[in-house]
């Protein structure tokens, strides 16, 4: 097996710290495969500490005269640090963690052998299917259905098998809709606002080039859903590149809709950061946030520098503005950038959370995320494959899929009581998209997670995170199902710094996680007591 | 009322600041002798005390009439239109001439009346009992006494009339030492640490110039170290920076020098001076009122203005205070130059820190009493209650509220009140409404005759008390007996629900507050009524199981039962609705601002067919 190649060292002695609040752990330290394995012996009280190996992002080394120590920075943005025995040991481990950690191979990764107990494989991968989604939407609306025109991949190697599409339009109309569009994103639902009956949909930007080229489908196919929505319903093109960018874009071959072309149907332009000025911004951010000796001046002076809160501020206000054309105007909207696969995604699916109730649920919440960001080819593998903390230039890596965290989290601060899901969940989602033992992030699109088997051969997320044991950690004990729209205010004073996450291990959480535990007890006090009333009057009539 | 010429203009309109579509409402604007009053087409009211307000300023003339502009102390910005200039100028000569009052029998305390009889009234002053909270501290003791040598104002007209020293300070050296102190305000008690037998003292700064000295004052300060059996050498914090002490030296006054005091460690801790928190709140206040701020704009407006660095100054301060007698058991003596800004703060902070009394709704009331009113803290002056010197107004107290308001956030289970509480008190220290808060300093309060002419804040505050619970309080808590907040950079936030109180669109709009608290209440009345009905259960099977008595027993719960029932199901309806209402979201009311400032976009690109309906842009293509 090619891991214990790498594995040069694979046992030392070594002293482990875990930053200002947990004490550090003292024994043998294993390195296997995939993990970090930090045994206390048979005497200490303490556990076993393990640690993916996949969840590195950096290594740094240091060496005395007898010990060396490995500073390890997680893609969580924990830094753990490494003390161990011998200078060569030492080398020998980092070395070898460097390695292990950024093996590129898929199908060797953790998650094709990880058997957790409880789970059966190939349980859950049916848990949130988007298919049973998009029946829906065909059922009620009558004027859109599900084509298999891309079931295998060839239309669209980045959509899923079946997308869903204006009922009036064919599939050769798709497949050559799909030719002028770039990686052949056609435009599809992303979403039915029944309330009003429009919908959002999604594609990636039009191949109009320099010449201004047109492609009568895909003109037929904006038209068809305009009309699906209503007669003489209008249409805003929300595209998420300045006006200025979508127009160089051209040179390269793309570009964006031409107003005469498409009639009845409005540009807007709302520029969000993407690629590797956010990326940039992230890292700047971690930077700021590691250092807790610093004045307040140069605390406020950096994040004000990084301007994470301004993409914050911007994708949110992007959202609105698509969820307010949907349910205030009764437009439909087209959202797209360049690519169709990072802001796009960020905008369709926070617009859904704002204006869809089901969407705030568990189960709808892991839905959305299902179909919006994993089906939909979010390319989790490419912007996932280092977080902050890696030297390695970043060629591929954004946040996008952070900061659709974040905009949830700011939501759920702002309506406290609207979301079933607390921070939680959204923590996990971060952890898990960057490093995970389950399958569900895998990969960068459908296409290629059926090529490695990961539906058949790893396991689900949301089958792990489903279990009941894992529930009091995710859910928010405050829901209320709130059947309305929710409007965030996006100004700079109502949006917050996400402290949980970016300084979860930095500062101390305690006092505040004790009043969380607090107000679970008050609310299951609550359940408790309802509870237990009925038995005791119940039990009157026995006398 | 000879103010007042226009008392009532219709079809004023008032603006929403932070809305980007200038959405107005319209209205009428009532003038009274103590409030303004707008009331919208919806008949919700707003009120403006007069007290509260810090600036009236009339705009240029506008198409749609003359805009006015007030800015409160409370942080309540409102921007009128009103229809004729010649209303407008009216009001706003009356607003100049009823918000700056030149005597304090014209203040609003003089007539407010509450419908309390005068025991009542006195009753409400008695509430807060110093004498009885210095008993609570464990003084007098066989260290401490209480002073006569004030009992007349005789000594320091700023001070309170009962002090507690040291007991073997002998009058003559208090009062060598209190000529050696700025305004005579000597060291004396603030609070006394029963169980580490360390006080906290206070002080003004010495008249030391370059060399002076005084063997009283020398004495008094090892009195105070020797009173503490447990630690000899005392802290002194000069809680000004450095430079301004040492400035200080050239008018003759300044700092102690630690060669000619036995057993003291000197230490400044460097929190600026009123005018430097004057300015820096105004920057930030500047900053925060521009709507549609850029991330850039907000977060270098906040850096600029100093103010978080500020907070965390006085709170570096405090904490330095507290460990010295936590982790060292050493008394400290604290001053800055007059002994009534910053000495309050750091004392009342650190006190609040050590003694979890101080967290409660009374106790906090009480420490307010004590280190703030009784001690002379102007508050007249810093809040410029009158028509007075611009430069003696300071945010002195908003700050104390503020750091308090930073330890909630980080202990949130430590503390029996909550914002709301905090926000209440800072809304009547500029009301003028109760007397508490009126005067600089006790011997005024006693010529202004306060206690028998006005009334006192607290009973009210405490009638109300429900509004003002923490639901998350965990009194017991062994944790939280003293406070050691983390001071890093992080932990300073911008205090939205203080300086944007009246913006409520900038707002969470649910209160997760409001639930659990509601919650709380439902636990308790349920566990009371499981109790009720688990007693009654003991009863029915502590009676001797005979067949008649049976019998005799089931009439008896039967007859009972339906009520219980119908109680039960009386509780659950009328809490649900509550809950309901608290659950519906303000936010998403379609007539909110919110959706027009989107709209915008959309009538950007065609502004031609855009019709204006709500102040919501409809689009017509």
């Amino acid at each position: 097996m090619e891991f214990s190649d790498l594995i040069r060292t694979g046992r030392a002695q070594a002293k482990l710290l875990r930053g200002p609040e947990a004490p550090p752990l003292r024994g043998t330290l294993c390195l296997t495969g995939h993990h970090l394995l930090l045994s206390p012996g048979p005497q200490a009280t303490s556990e076993l500490w393990l640690l993916l190996l996949r969840s590195v992002d950096s290594i740094e080394k240091r060496v005395a005269s007898d010990s060396g120590t490995i500073t390890l920075r997680c893609k969580d943005l924990r830094v753990l640090q490494l003390e161990i025995e011998g200078v060569e040991a030492s080398l020998d481990i980092a070395r070898s963690i460097e390695a292990l950690s950024s093996l590129e191979s898929v199908i060797t990764s953790f998650p094709f052998f990880y058997r957790p107990k409880g789970l059966r494989l190939g349980d859950a991968w049916h848990f949130h299917p988007p298919e049973r989604y998009y029946k829906r939407v065909a059922r009620e609306t009558n004027a859109w259905r599900l084509s298999e025109v891309n079931e295998d991949f060839s239309v669209c190697p980045s959509y899923p098998r079946a997308v869903i599409v204006p009922r009036s339009v064919d599939d050769g109309a798709l497949a050559r809709s799909a030719r002028f569009r770039q990686g052949g994103r056609f435009p599809v639902l992303s979403y039915h606002h029944a309330p009003s009956g429009t919908v959002l949909v999604r594609s990636s930007q039009p191949l109009t080039g320099p010449q201004k080229r047109r492609c009568a489908e895909d003109e037929e196919l904006l038209r068809a859903v305009l009309a699906g929505a209503r007669p003489g319903a209008r249409g805003f093109i929300v595209d998420t590149r300045s006006s200025q960018a979508a127009k160089q874009a051209r040179m390269t071959g793309g570009g964006t809709e031409a107003k005469t072309a498409y009639p009845g149907w409005k540009r807007l332009h709302r520029p969000l950061e993407r690629g590797q000025p956010l990326q940039e911004s992230f890292v700047r951010l971690v930077e700021a946030c590691g250092d807790p000796q610093q004045s307040t001046d140069s605390w406020l002076r950096r994040l004000e520098g990084c301007c994470w809160l301004a993409h914050v501020k911007e994708a949110l206000s992007t959202a609105c503005l698509a969820a307010q054309g949907m349910e205030r105007e009764g437009a439909c909207i087209l959202v797209h950038g360049a690519e169709g696969t990072d802001s796009t995604l960020l905008v369709t699916s926070l617009a859904q959370l704002i204006l869809d109730p089901l969407s705030r649920t568990m189960a709808g919440f892991q839905e959305l995320v299902e179909r919006e960001w994993i089906q939909a080819g979010h390319p989790f593998q490419l912007r996932c494959a280092h977080s902050a903390f890696s030297h390695a230039r970043p060629k591929h890596e954004a946040p996008t899929f952070l900061l659709f965290l974040d905009c949830v989290w700011q939501l759920g601060r702002q309506f406290p009581l609207s979301l079933e899901f607390g921070e939680g969940l959204l923590l996990a989602l971060f952890e898990h998209a960057y490093a995970s033992p389950f399958g569900t992030f895998l990969c960068n699109s459908e296409k290629e997670r059926c090529l490695c088997e990961v539906r058949t051969r790893t396991h689900s997320l949301w089958s792990g995170l489903n279990q009941p044991k894992e529930q009091r950690k995710l859910r928010n004990p405050l829901y209320a199902p709130n059947p309305l729209a929710i409007w965030p205010s996006v100004e700079l004073q109502s949006l917050r710094l996400w402290q949980g996450l970016f300084l979860r291990w930095i500062r101390p959480p305690e006092p505040s996680e004790v009043a969380w535990e607090k107000v679970w007890q008050i609310v299951t006090d609550k359940e408790k007591t309802k509870l237990s009333q009925p038995t005791v009057s119940a039990s009157e009539p026995q006398l | 009322m000879e103010h007042i010429r226009t008392t009532k203009v219709e079809q004023v309109k008032l603006l929403d600041r932070f809305s980007t579509s200038n959405k107005s409402l319209t209205g009428t604007l009532y003038l009274t002798a103590t409030h303004l009053l707008f009331i919208d087409s919806h008949q919700k009211e707003t009120w403006i005390l007069h007290h509260h307000i810090a600036l009236v300023e009339k705009l240029a003339l506008t198409t749609s009439g003359c805009p006015l502009v007030i800015q409160c102390k409370n942080f309540r910005i409102v921007h009128f239109i009103v229809p004729r200039e010649r209303d407008c100028h009216d009001i706003y000569n009356s607003l100049l001439q009823l918000s700056k009052q030149a005597k304090y029998e014209d203040l609003y305390a003089f007539s407010y009346n509450p419908k309390q009889n005068d025991s009542e009234r006195l009753r409400g002053w008695q509430l807060i009992d110093l004498a009885e909270e210095y008993k609570r501290m464990g003084v007098p003791n066989s260290n401490w006494q209480l002073s006569d040598a004030n009992r007349e104002y005789k000594i320091c007209e700023t001070y309170p009339r009962e002090l507690y020293v040291p007991r073997i300070a002998s009058k003559p050296i208090i009062v060598g030492s209190s000529k050696f102190r700025s305004k005579g305000r000597f060291p004396v008690l603030s609070y006394y640490h029963e169980h580490k037998e360390a006080a906290i003292c206070r002080c003004s700064q010495p008249l030391s110039g370059f060399s002076a000295r005084c063997l009283e004052d020398e004495h008094l300060l090892q009195a105070i170290s020797k009173a503490n059996p447990v630690n000899r050498y005392m802290y002194v914090m000069d809680t000004r920076p450095k430079l301004n002490a040492m400035a200080n030296r050239a008018a003759g006054k300044g700092y102690e020098n630690e060669d000619n005091y036995s057993n003291i460690r000197f230490q400044f801790v460097g929190i600026e001076n009123i005018h430097v928190m004057r300015s820096s709140l105004q920057k930030l206040l500047e900053v925060n009122g521009t709507k549609g701020l850029s991330v850039s704009d907000f977060y270098s407006g906040l850096e600029s203005s100093g103010w978080l660095r500020h907070i965390k100054a006085v709170m570096d301060a405090a904490i330095f205070l507290a460990k010295a007698i936590t982790v060292e058991s050493a008394s400290v003596l604290v001053h800055c130059s007059d002994g009534w800004d910053r000495t309050s703060q750091v004392c009342s902070l650190g006190s609040l820190l050590l003694d979890s009394y101080y967290r409660t709704i009374k106790g906090f009331m009480v420490l307010i009493e004590k280190d703030w009113i009784s001690f002379g803290h102007k508050f007249s002056e810093r809040c410029g209650h009158l028509d007075g010197d611009p430069k003696e107004v300071s945010p002195v107290f908003t700050q104390f509220l503020e750091c308090v308001w930073h330890l909630t956030e980080q202990f949130p289970q430590a503390f029996e009140f909550n914002e709301a509480f905090l926000l209440q008190i800072h809304e009547h220290i500029h009301s003028c409404q109760f007397g508490n808060f009126l005067g600089n300093c006790q011997k005024e309060r006693e010529e202004l005759k306060l206690k028998e002419k006005t009334y006192s804040l607290w009973p009210f505050l405490l009638d109300d008390q429900k509004k003002y619970l923490n639901p998350l309080y965990t009194s017991k808590s062994p944790k939280f007996t003293v406070l050691e907040p983390n001071t890093v950079s992080f932990n300073f936030k911008f205090w939205r629900n203080m300086y944007h109180q009246f913006d409520r669109t900038l707002h969470p709009r649910q209160s997760v507050f409001n639930i659990i608290t509601n919650m709380n209440e439902q636990n308790k009345q349920l566990e009371k009524d499981i109790k009720d009905l688990e007693s009654k259960i003991k009863q029915c099977k502590n009676k001797p199981t005979d067949g008649i008595l049976t019998k005799e027993l089931i009439h008896s719960v039967h007859p009972e039962s339906p009520t219980l029932k119908t109680s039960l199901c009386f509780k659950e309806q009328t809490l649900l609705p509550v809950n309901h209402a608290l659950r519906t979201i303000e936010g998403s009311n379609p007539a909110d601002n919110r959706y027009s400032e989107y709209a915008e976009e959309f009538s950007k690109s065609e502004p031609g067919v855009v019709s204006l309906e709500y102040g919501v842009a409809r689009m017509t293509c």
